[in-house]
């Protein structure tokens, strides 16, 4: 590995976090973006194994068109961050390689749309080569995907794709809520011998936490209780997170004490975690972006249906996006689930047995 | 093959043109060939080894198509016609090579030292890879086309990367240059420079589509200049032009010096698979012209007169694929031993509890109707 190690840590620069990560334990950390905290989890991922690569459309120079990747290919050098020429399918499949000889590529797809043409790659290869030699090929191999709307992007820049990879046997699916998450789970897909997609709520990309970063803390697997409550268990991902947090907070002035579950990984599904909750509380909603129609609520709904049945006040419920191609900039704040669809979804959770549950 | 370094952008494409006619150092009679370009004609006892193996090859072949009329085998593509284009670019390979194969490529596998039953797994049934890709630098073979071709790059650059002295054969055919991974791959590894070596079998279909509905480009070897990759087109049933071809780009990219695509043009005399039925596309005389090409006939030809191939080592040779192929059988006649619970235990790294019960739900499922 000599190449690759001549290559790196040249010109250790460091950013204000990581310097703040290595200074004895601050009493008060520093507010982290998600952004900065990824950053911080790629460089940290870097640093600590010199199989690990970073490429992708613009990550090396530009930093990625979201900074996520800022400073790290002048920080590791080009053999390690470098840019690919513009094409998905090549860079999840030249990962494959890399990976089949030893090396740990992260890659970025720009968009959640434009990892389309790699979906082979990925459903096909990525997905399966495990199972097909018998474990023999293992493929750690981390798919970085900003996904998601609400940032005013034009077509093609704001699907929720998570559907598609979930379904997939094989993938590992995970999605951070908060900039601390986003730095544990990254770090903790890195290190992963499964191949992870890894979806990052574009939206929350600049949001803050006052959080020291490590990766210890609740397994790559793990759901984790954001807030607890007794009367509804919130089920969200991703950027839903924050809106379902905010929900929790609202519904106290009426009445309702709001559990918030951050399910962080999709796949696999951690039962044990949300099973306890909703049979405890005995009402649930699953919240997402994505169209509702065959989407990853209805998993959710489908299986906690099963495993709840007879805990279960009311049907579980979900609230989502439209089952509509995703509007333009102007209309998607109609289209995103927000603290008022929420609301409303809690209220028809037949509390005084009327009304229609379902609006699906 | 010409340096490219410092070439201006007409000298440059000059240099990365394959040839107009196919690059052959034996002749169909088995004289020497007329347009030999560049290729040096291997030693006589590589010849007589690329003779071997292709005796080998096409005995594997015709037993494999004979157990699929036994039911032993689910399907089989063979490669018959093609045995010059299986065997030659795997002699050509060293030890820390790896080679890419697709589905019709079990020949390639089995000339490159895979178990016959290993390399029979996936057309008959078992599992999808049965032979351990570290174990002899093959990886599994690949089904959806060209999509290997990325992994080969991969794998090659990723060896530049560690300071390694490996180079990835890509297999592929002319169908397979149509998809958009093989213009990826051959984009991503001109651009890295990576050590890889695209090896096209232009066998004039893409199962019934023939090649002048695959593609308008003069040859398929034309392709390359538009990545900046040197291309050799080649007579795809001349072993020695296949070997000295391969040869050529393998030590261009041990040498750091980027990728090479080659067409070999040749021919699949059987039906896609057996499967197929190749007479509602293509002329019965079609396939009398290439049986009257046929590779291992005119390296024969040519060794006896060049005193190299006696009676004796002729004899010699055919005994060694009558074992071959008796030891197929006798590999492929044992019911495989397959375990449904191994159907849970690879897709993850460690099965996750999901998995756990619907493997206890299959097992109990089994023990139920097993009562």
């Amino acid at each position: 590995m000599t190449g690759l190690l001549s290559a790196g840590e040249q010109t250790r620069t460091g950013t204000a976090i990581s310097a703040a990560r290595q200074a004895p334990a601050p009493v008060t950390p520093a507010p982290v973006t998600m952004a900065a905290a990824l950053n911080a989890a790629l460089a940290d991922s870097l640093a600590a194994d010199e199989r690990v690569l970073v490429f992708g459309e613009d990550v090396g120079t530009l930093g990625g068109v979201f900074r996520v990747t800022d400073g790290l290919a002048a920080r590791f050098g080009e053999q390690r961050v470098f840019d690919t020429p513009l094409a998905e399918s090549a860079i999840i499949g030249t990962a494959i390689g890399m990976a089949m000889n030893g090396l740990v590529p992260v890659v970025e797809m720009q968009f959640d749309a434009f990892a389309y043409p790699a979906f082979e790659q990925i459903t096909s290869h990525l997905a399966k080569l495990r199972n097909r030699t018998r474990g023999l090929v293992s493929l750690p191999i981390v798919v970085r995907i900003p996904f998601g709307g609400g940032i005013g992007g034009v077509e093609h820049h704001c699907d929720s794709s998570e559907a598609y990879y979930t379904h997939t046997p094989g993938l590992r699916v995970v999605t951070p809520g908060t900039p601390s998450d986003a730095y544990r789970l990254l770090r903790q897909s890195i290190e992963c011998a499964d191949p992870v997609l890894f979806l990052e709520p574009k939206r929350r990309y600049w949001s803050k936490e006052q959080a020291a970063l490590t990766s210890a803390g609740p397994a790559i697997d793990r759901a984790v209780v954001r807030r607890a409550g007794k009367d509804v268990t919130l089920i969200a991902y991703g950027a839903m997170v924050a809106t379902a947090l905010e929900s929790a907070e609202a519904a106290v002035h009426e009445g309702w004490d709001v559990e918030v579950i951050d399910l962080r990984s999709l796949s696999p599904f951690d039962d044990a975690t949300l099973t306890e909750s909703v049979r405890r509380t005995g009402r649930a909603i699953v919240v997402h972006e994505a169209p509702g129609f065959a989407g990853y609520g209805a998993e959710v709904a489908a299986r906690l249906t099963e495993q709840c049945f007879h805990y279960l006040e009311a049907p579980i419920l979900r609230i989502t996006g439209f089952d509509i191609p995703y509007p333009p900039p102007h209309l998607e704040r109609h289209h995103l689930p927000d603290v008022d669809r929420i609301l409303d979804g809690i209220a028809r959770l037949q509390w005084d047995d009327n009304g229609p549950a379902s609006n699906a | 093959m010409t340096p490219l370094a410092g070439l201006t952008p007409a000298a440059l494409t000059d240099a990365l043109l394959p040839s107009a006619a196919p690059l052959q150092l034996i002749d169909p009679d088995g004289k020497p060939g007329q347009n030999p370009g560049g290729l040096t004609l291997p030693d006589p006892e590589i010849l007589l080894e690329l003779y071997r193996l292709m005796v080998l090859g096409r005995r594997f072949d015709r037993q494999a198509t004979t157990l699929t009329k036994q039911g032993r085998l689910a399907v089989y593509p063979s490669s018959r016609g093609q045995d010059a284009c299986q065997v030659g670019p795997v002699l050509a390979l060293r030890d820390q090579d790896w080679l890419f194969p697709t589905y019709r490529d079990t020949v390639a596998v089995v000339t490159r030292g895979v178990d016959p039953a290993e390399a029979l797994t996936l057309l008959r049934g078992d599992w999808h890879c049965g032979y351990d890709p570290y174990q002899y630098r093959v990886a599994p073979q690949c089904t959806p086309l060209a999509t290997s071709t990325l992994h080969a790059v991969g794998l090659a650059h990723a060896a530049r990367l560690k300071g390694q002295d490996e180079v990835a054969l890509a297999l592929l055919g002319d169908g397979a240059t149509s998809e958009g991974d093989t213009h990826e791959a051959l984009n991503f590894s001109a651009v890295w420079k990576a050590p890889v070596v695209f090896f096209v079998q232009n066998n004039g279909y893409a199962i019934s589509v023939p090649l002048a509905k695959q593609s308008a480009a003069p040859t398929l070897a034309a392709k390359g200049v538009g990545y900046g990759i040197p291309s050799l087109l080649i007579d795809g049933n001349d072993a020695a032009a296949v070997y000295a071809a391969v040869r050529a780009g393998l030590d261009r990219a041990a040498a750091g010096q980027g990728p090479t695509l080659i067409e070999a043009i040749t021919y699949r005399i059987e039906a896609h698979t057996n499967a197929d039925d190749a007479t509602r596309y293509r002329p019965d005389a079609e396939v009398q012209s290439w049986l009257d090409r046929d590779p291992i006939a005119r390296l024969e030809v040519f060794l006896s007169q060049e005193g190299v191939l006696g009676e004796q080592a002729t004899q010699e040779i055919a005994a060694q694929a009558e074992e071959l192929a008796e030891r197929t059988r006798d590999l492929m006649s044992k019911d495989p031993d397959l375990d449904p619970a191994d159907l849970f235990a690879h897709v993850y790294a460690q099965p996750t509890a999901s998995l756990e019960r619907q493997r206890a739900a299959l097992l109990a499922e089994i023990a139920d109707s097993a009562r």
